[in-house]
This record gives structure tokens, C-alpha cells and sequence, in this order.
């Protein structure tokens, strides 16, 4: 029986202990929310908001090394191929040069081979004429000393005459 | 009528009993007990009815109920305890004195007088006094039905006593306060950058999991203004939980007057918070307007029970481990033998352990269960299986 009593009031919830809850309960919610739970939770709040920059910041900086490494990379890759034009051009250009030498060269070569083509058919010529002149002096020499020598007596005028006559057949 | 019985001694299991007892309310079964008082095992010689039987129940229920003086040890005269503060509204305004004024008597023999009104403690509840004394000596006025059981009949005074429930919960809510601004004050001294030490290091943990896996999973972003509520309840609790597992401390969160309250202002955060769809759930359900006169009400009496299923569940789960505990060192005096101790010992060590986990658990589940009833009813209107998935997770917490 005076278990059953007990058991009752396990049940029963006392007035006093309620109003004591109640009231200490509400103060310690406002002075842990004023005194600790703001403070708490602003510096934890804090300090994840910091870690998260901090790993931004270091994410960030990981990504513009990159950015700057890629950068390199592509300015390396455009260096070479800079340098692989101007090896193109100068190469090009050396080429022209030489063939354009070449040709000038060439022209060169085959005008002086004209000019002294006509100049060995010039000196031919003169040559020739020369020749011939020298050769009718000769002839003419040729003539008079056998003239001379055909003409030295009378009989041999004569024989000439007849046979020059001879030959002239008046028809 | 307060014999010395030993109404357990019958049966073998007592703390199967008394945890079916508290957990099922079976009154019943005390009283069939009642009938047998033999005293079975003190069956000896003659000087056996000397001894003073010692009514392990009686022991048990005082070590769960609130009681007017912080008691340490000994019995009547000798018993130390602190005196705790009586506070008492009576037809003739306040009365306030010292529990010692009772020299430790909860049987209601001895009487105060205060403010020209005369009180007595008949088993920690203070009455007012009758004119004469009864048969036994004591000035209560009690009844027995037919039944057996007993009913006190003197009017009793609004009792605002500082109990012992009151100075612990005083004592631990001044624990909780020094604690956290202590650990307050570390973040302001130590600054953000350092790592957190000590009991900050301990605590940081604690309170980030109340605020993102409570508050902000179970509630939602707007969570976070319910923060500081739900921090305060969960380490109330937990402080309590822990120092009830002190042989004299108070069963304070195992006691229906404290998670009462904690309870009601759950229902008072979920009703003030509740949104559109928290309403149009009760009122218009989704449910052939045929039934709304069944459904209506059955809503809103489930609106209370969550609430009442939290009161009850801390309440039941710190009381019944209490009584375990105090049932396993009850056998050795139950059976009078000093081999039983080992046995006792090696099982209240065991429950004890569980109980550690149970401190921190329950803490944990009023809590969770908590911020999921506001998070219910500040619910957004959304998915149609929103309502099946609270449902998930409050089964989970059982």
C-alpha cells in the first residue's frame, strides 16, 4: 500500500519542481544564449568562415598557379613555334636570295657569252676581210710579177697575143 | 500502515518486477504481493523476527523521488543530510523553514508549526498536520479502501520547496553556466586561430553536432535561431543525466515534474512555429472530408503526444536504470548473503556503463526528436513524402 502511494507521486508531477524548472530553465536559456551560446557560436561560426577562406584562398592561389604554369606552357609553345616561323622565313629568304644570285648570275653569264660571241664574230670578219685584202694584194703582186714575166720578151707578147686571139673566136 | 514488508523476497527476478512495474504503471502486481509476508528466508531461529527487515522497495523509491533534504547516508536520527529550504503556499501566504525541522521524519509524526499552521512529511509530502494523532502515531488522516489501497485525507499545501531535485538542478544549471562561458571566454582569449583545448576541445564537437546534425538537418536553415534552445535542453539533460549516476545525487531527469516542462516547451516551440502546412496536416487531411471528423482530433491529439512520448521516455529510461541499479545492490539485502554481492556488483558495474550511454542517448533523442517536431511543423509546403519521412525518423529514434 504505501508502495502504491509511492508509485503515485513517480507519476504525479509536483507542482514545485515544475515552477523551479520553469524558472531556472528560462533564466539559464537567456544567460547561456547571452553569455556562452553567442559567443560560441559566433567565434566556431568565425572560424569555420576562416578555414573556408583559407581554403579558398589556397585553392584559388593553386588555381592561378596553374592559370600561370598553363600561361608558360602556352608562351613556351608559342616561342617555339615564333622561332620555328623565323627559321622558316630566314630559310626562305636565303633560299630566294640564292636563287635569285643564281639567276642574276646566270643572265650575267650568258651576256658576257653574247658579247664575246659577237665580238669573236666581229674580230672573225675583220679578220676575213683583212684576209681577202691581203689576199688580192697578193693576187695582184701574183699577177704583175707573172705579167712581168709573160710580157718580158716580144715572142711571148706575141705567143699571149695569139693565144688570148685563140681564144677570142669572133663569131 | 507502514509495515516493514519484504514483498519481493517471493520472486526471484526483483528488477525484472520493478522495471515491468514502473514501465507498465502494474500496480496490480504489487498488491498480490502484498498478501504474502512470510518472511521466507529469514526462516530461522527465534532472533529472526528481531532483525530489522530492511523494504529494499521502499529503499528503491526513495532513491528515485524528490525529497525534502539532500540525504547522504544513515537512517532516522543518525541520517546525514543537508537540510534543504521549505517553501510552502499556504491559506496563510508563505511559510517558509528548513527541512531539518522535520529531524528527518517522512512517516508524519513529527509536527512544525509555522504562521499558526502545523505541518507534517508523510512520505516527502507535506501536509497539514491533523488535530491528533492517529493509532500508529502519526498525524495523518488515511483511509484504506477495499482494495488496500491508502489515501492520505489532509489537505496539502502548494509545495515550492527547494527539494532535492531543485538544488541539483540549481547546482547543474550553475555547472552548465560556469562551464560555458568558461568556454566562452577560451575563444575570446585563445582567438580563433588556435586550435580548441581541453574542455573547449571536448565541447566544440558537442555543440557543432547539436547545431548541424540537429538543428540545421532535422529543421533547415532557419534551424539555427533554434540553436541555443536545443544546446540548452541537450546539455540540461546530459548534466543531469551524468550526475544521477552519482549514488546520492537526484534523479532529476527522472523525475515527470522536470521532463514535464522540457516537453511543454517542445509543444510550445512546434505549436508557436507551426507553418501553413503544419496546420492544413491537421485540419484539412489529406483524407475524404467523410473522416475529418476522426481524423481532426486524432491529429490533434497527436500534436500532443510527441511531446507526451518525450516526457515520458526520458523519464522512463533514467528511472528504470536507477532502479536497476538500486535493485542489484537490494539483492544482496534481499538475500542476506555476502556471496551474492560479486554477482550485484559485477551487474549495477554493467548497468552502470549502460547507463553512461543511456545519459548521453537520451540526451541525444530529446534532442533529435525535438528539432524534428519543429522542423515538421515549420516544414515548407513540398514532396508529398515529406510527412512519411518524419515519420522514418522518429521510428529510428525509438
Amino acid at each position: 500500500m504505501q508502495h502504491l502511494f509511492i508509485l503515485a507521486s513517480l507519476i504525479e508531477p509536483g507542482i514545485g519542481l515544475i515552477f523551479w524548472t520553469t524558472l531556472v530553465f528560462l533564466l539559464l536559456l537567456f544567460l547561456l544564449g547571452k553569455y556562452a551560446w553567442k559567443p560560441i557560436l559566433e567565434a566556431i561560426k568565425t572560424r569555420e568562415e576562416s578555414i573556408q577562406n583559407a581554403l579558398s584562398t589556397a585553392d584559388k592561389a593553386l588555381k592561378d598557379m596553374r592559370e600561370l604554369k598553363s600561361n608558360n606552357e602556352k608562351i613556351l609553345i608559342e616561342a617555339r613555334a615564333e622561332r620555328d616561323n623565323l627559321l622558316k622565313d630566314a630559310r626562305e629568304t636565303k633560299d630566294s636570295i640564292v636563287a635569285e644570285a643564281k639567276h642574276k648570275a646566270q643572265a650575267e653569264a650568258d651576256r658576257i657569252m653574247a658579247t664575246a660571241r659577237e665580238q669573236i664574230a666581229n674580230e672573225k670578219n675583220a679578220a676575213i676581210g683583212e684576209l681577202k685584202k691581203q689576199v688580192a694584194v697578193l693576187s695582184i703582186e701574183i699577177a704583175e710579177k707573172i705579167l712581168k714575166a709573160e710580157l718580158s720578151s716580144d715572142e711571148k707578147q706575141k705567143a699571149l697575143v695569139s693565144n688570148l686571139m685563140k681564144d677570142v673566136n669572133l663569131n | 500502515m507502514t509495515s516493514k514488508i519484504n514483498t519481493y523476497r517471493r520472486n526471484t527476478p526483483v528488477f525484472i518486477r520493478l522495471f515491468t512495474l514502473i514501465l507498465l504503471f502494474g500496480f496490480g502486481s504489487l498488491k498480490a504481493q502484498h498478501e504474502n509476508r512470510d518472511t521466507v528466508l529469514a526462516g530461522g531461529p527465534v532472533h529472526a523476527a528481531k532483525e530489522k527487515e530492511i523494504d529494499i522497495a521502499q529503499i528503491a523509491f526513495e532513491h528515485i523521488l524528490d525529497t525534502h533534504s539532500w540525504h547522504f547516508w544513515g537512517e532516522g536520527h543518525e541520517a546525514v543530510a543537508i537540510p534543504l529550504p521549505v517553501i510552502l503556499k499556504t491559506d496563510n501566504g508563505l511559510v517558509f523553514f528548513m527541512s531539518s525541522e522535520f529531524h528527518h521524519d517522512i512517516h508524519g509524526t513529527v509536527v512544525v508549526e509555522k504562521n499558526g499552521r502545523k505541518f507534517v512529511n508523510y512520505e516527502d509530502i507535506i501536509y497539514y498536520a491533523s488535530e491528533s494523532p492517529n493509532e500508529e502515531g502519526h498525524y495523518i488522516n488515511s483511509e484504506k479502501n477495499e482494495k488496500g489501497e491508502v489515501t492520505v485525507l489532509n489537505p496539502a499545501p502548494l509545495d515550492f520547496s527547494i527539494t532535492k531535485n531543485v538544488a541539483q538542478l540549481m547546482l547543474s544549471s550553475i555547472a552548465l553556466f560556469l562551464i560555458f562561458t568558461s568556454m566562452a571566454r577560451a575563444y575570446k582569449k585563445n582567438g580563433i586561430t588556435t586550435p580548441p583545448k581541453g574542455t573547449q576541445a571536448f565541447l566544440e564537437p558537442l555543440v557543432v553536432f547539436v547545431r548541424d546534425d540537429l538543428a540545421k538537418e532535422n529543421i533547415g536553415p532557419n534551424g539555427y535561431k533554434f540553436v541555443p534552445y536545443l544546446l540548452t535542453v541537450f546539455f540540461l539533460i546530459l548534466i543531469n543525466n551524468v550526475f544521477g549516476l552519482v549514488p546520492i545525487s537526484a534523479n532529476l531527469t527522472g523525475n515527470i515534474g522536470f521532463t514535464l516542462v522540457l516537453a511543454v516547451f517542445t509543444f510550445v516551440l512546434t505549436t508557436i512555429n507551426g507553418k501553413k502546412t503544419y496546420w492544413s496536416h491537421i485540419f484539412t487531411p489529406h483524407a475524404p472530408k467523410a473522416i475529418w471528423p476522426i481524423l481532426i482530433p486524432l491529429e490533434i491529439i497527436g500534436t500532443i503526444t510527441k511531446p507526451f512520448a518525450l516526457m515520458i521516455r526520458l523519464f522512463a529510461n533514467m528511472t528504470a536504470g536507477h532502479l536497476i541499479v538500486i535493485s542489484l545492490i537490494g539483492l544482496i539485502f534481499i538475500f542476506k548473503s555476502v556471496y551474492i554481492a560479486p554477482v550485484s556488483i559485477a551487474f549495477a558495474l554493467f548497468i552502470d556503463i549502460l547507463e553512461v550511454l543511456v545519459a548521453f542517448l537520451q540526451a541525444y533523442i530529446f534532442v533529435m526528436l525535438t528539432s524534428i517536431f519543429i522542423g515538421s511543423a515549420m516544414e515548407e509546403p513540398h514532396e508529398e513524402d515529406a510527412h512519411h519521412h518524419e515519420g522514418e525518423k522518429v521510428a529510428e529514434a525509438h
